[in-house]
């Protein structure tokens, strides 16, 4: 029998709900299901969120009874943000979260290196915001709860899953005893320690790095903006780095990696925590300033990935897949991303638009962001903990050389999490003008938001199918290509037709006019009138055109759904 | 490829010294990390990294 703890989690800022579990014994016989997520994270949540956006209904398994214990992810970036707000949370993390911009990296008492992220005018979001990860559960769970085609099972524990034949069985345990359910398809979403990933034997490929960083959480009265701030080889903690970033509510969090040799449960003996955070502040200058902890864990960084997320029938995503270092933001981050991908991918084949085959790209393609991002975080975090002796000379001789030597600064860049290009995905198209482009992003890209109007964006826009955005001049369409669309659509294809006009009008046969007055559009995508880029469900280009013409739409929309 | 074509005897034996008498003032506890941060000084002064290769290369023979 699963019993999950009744008692609300401790936390000086957050106050836990205890949900009610859902037990089979009050609910009727269980119809077969189409997908069932287990893990109610931030992957499993936009997963479910997704899939219903595409109309496909899942069943959300929950382990526990309420949010994960402590801030856990605290920092999300803009990509994040803007696949938050396909889902419609975002505003809420906007609401509550402290955005930055800016990173500080510091050695002796000196600032060695500064970023400061420009604020483009046609983003909405801020390139990074703060809040404690319970709260965005918590708004993503208020999205699950608000959505009919969400079924979601607080206290429900997956014991074991076995696929045959294109079905798979779920064996749940509950409060009130054992239930089965089964379903097309079942996703992984049951974060690093996957026991789904361990029964399966599947095995992860990479690397995993000796430093253990302690995290902790601490309620205490600083004056620094919300930026990052890096500490090198401070005097309390010889040759070890300390990360420092602000949360909501008045929270701190500290990071700060541990002399070889010692032991998780030796550093979060209370008394050490205490020394360390003092030792910290006292170098910050705010020795004897009255502080109080919330929560502390600790983490080693690894590079992981499993070299395939679809199996059969069990599909891997977020944590469950891969494991990704901390510096940088990759984490929850990289979980979004997965999640938006494996929402409309595998909604498309269940809703018969595309064939099974299309599970393949999905893995193949965030197998790819997974494998670019370990490169990537693989560097960080050579600098952050350097992981042999010669990474560390070399390190060191960085920090020194960087208090006198501009060049050897950028070293200190910590290569936040951006999102993928599928440069090379088998979606883009092959017949499109993307060659031509001197400007825009490219076929495989993310999307580049622009500000059409006050508080109106690009974004605001697209998502739940396929955008075919078209500059226009006049205020009508092409009939050619308004037959083309509306036979795409005849098709069962999801695609929207978006006109942009720089005139307040309302563009005839669009399903929607965007006023784009200053030309934002046309300059940010590199596109004139008779242009169009069409966005896939993920809202990453697959096609795009200096001039469209039906025949090319048509043979790419085929080619981005596999038909 | 020679990066130095000025380096004559004399210009050599000038670094010779001074480069023993460096590692003597870094000290036996810092003499690798002056090392190495001098190695940092020098690929940036070179500026081709391809060069710096072939120069790990020379070096790591005979240890």
């Amino acid at each position: 029998m699963h019993n999950p703890s009744h008692l609300p989690r401790p936390s000086i800022y957050y106050n836990y709900q205890v949900f009610k579990p859902w037990l089979a014994t009050e609910n009727g016989k269980q119809e077969n299901k189409q997908v069932v997520v287990v893990g109610a994270g931030p992957a499993g949540m936009v997963t479910a969120l997704e899939l219903a956006r595409h109309g496909v209904a899942s069943v959300v398994l929950a382990s526990d009874l309420q949010f994960s214990q402590g801030s856990r992810a605290i920092v999300f970036t803009r990509r994040s943000m803007e696949i938050l707000q396909q889902v419609g949370v975002a505003h809420r993390i906007t609401e509550n979260g402290l955005p930055w911009h800016s990173g500080n990296s510091i050695y002796r008492g000196q600032k060695v290196f500064r970023m400061e992220t420009p604020l483009d005018p046609d983003d909405r979001f801020f390139p990074m915001i703060n809040i404690q990860q319970q709260y965005l559960e918590e708004y993503l769970h208020d999205a699950c709860a608000a959505n009919p085609l969400i079924d979601f099972r607080w206290g429900n524990k997956l014991v074991h899953a076995e696929q045959s034949s294109g079905v798979v069985t779920a064996h749940v345990d509950t409060p009130a005893g054992p239930y089965q359910l089964e379903t097309e398809w079942l996703v992984a979403a049951d974060g690093g320690r996957s026991e789904i990933r361990s029964a399966m034997n599947l095995k992860l490929e990479g690397a995993s790095f000796e430093s253990i960083f302690v995290i902790a959480d601490i309620r205490i009265d600083l004056p620094f903006p919300t930026e990052r701030l890096a500490f090198f080889d401070p005097d309390w903690n010889r040759g070890n780095t300390i990360l420092m970033h602000k949360e909501p509510h008045g929270i701190w969090r500290v990071d700060y990696q541990l002399p070889l040799g010692e032991t998780p449960e030796e550093a979060l003996q209370p008394e050490s925590l205490k020394q360390r955070i003092d030792a910290q502040l006292k170098m910050i200058g705010f020795e004897g300033t009255p502080w109080e902890m919330d929560w502390s864990s600790v983490y080693s960084a690894r590079t992981l990935t499993l070299p395939n997320y679809v199996h059969d029938r069990i599909v891997f995503t977020g944590d469950a897949a891969h494991l990704l270092p901390i510096f940088g933001v990759r984490g929850a981050n990289t979980a979004f991303q997965d999640a938006q991908s494996l929402g409309w991918h595998l909604a498309y084949v269940l809703n018969g638009i595309s064939p099974e085959k299309l599970m393949a790209n999905h893995s193949e393609e965030r197998v790819g962001a997974a494998r670019e991002i370990i490169t990537e975080a693989g560097k960080s975090t050579r600098f952050m903990a350097p992981p042999s002796r010669g990474f560390r000379l070399l390190r060191d001789a960085v920090l020194s050389l960087s208090l006198t030597e501009e060049f050897v600064r950028p070293l200190y860049h910590w290569r936040t999490s951006r999102p993928h290009e599928y440069k090379h995905s088998v979606l883009n198209s092959t017949c499109d003008d993307n060659a031509q482009f001197t400007g825009g992003p490219a076929l495989g890209a993310p999307p580049q938001n622009v500000q059409l109007q006050h508080d109106d964006f690009l974004l605001d826009h697209l998502g739940g199918g396929f955008d075919l955005v078209y500059v226009c001049q006049s205020q009508s369409i092409p009939n050619e290509l308004l037959h083309a669309v509306l036979a795409a659509k005849n098709d069962g294809l999801p695609l929207k037709l978006l006109a942009i006009s720089d005139r307040d009008v309302k563009v005839l046969g669009a399903d929607k006019t965007l006023f784009d007055p200053q030309q934002r559009f046309q300059i940010r995508y590199a596109v004139l009138a008779g242009g169009a880029y069409l966005f896939r469900p993920d809202q990453h280009v697959c096609a795009r055109w200096l001039e469209v013409d039906t025949t090319r739409l048509l043979s790419s929309l085929q080619l981005a759904v596999m038909q | 490829m020679n990066p130095n074509p000025h380096l004559d005897i004399a210009g050599l034996e000038q670094v010779y010294d001074r480069l023993a008498t460096a590692i003597d003032q870094a000290g036996p506890e810092k003499s690798e990390l002056f090392l190495v941060k001098l190695a940092l000084l020098q690929a940036k002064a070179m500026g081709q990294p391809a060069v710096f290769e072939a120069q790990v290369e020379a070096a790591l023979k005979d240890l």
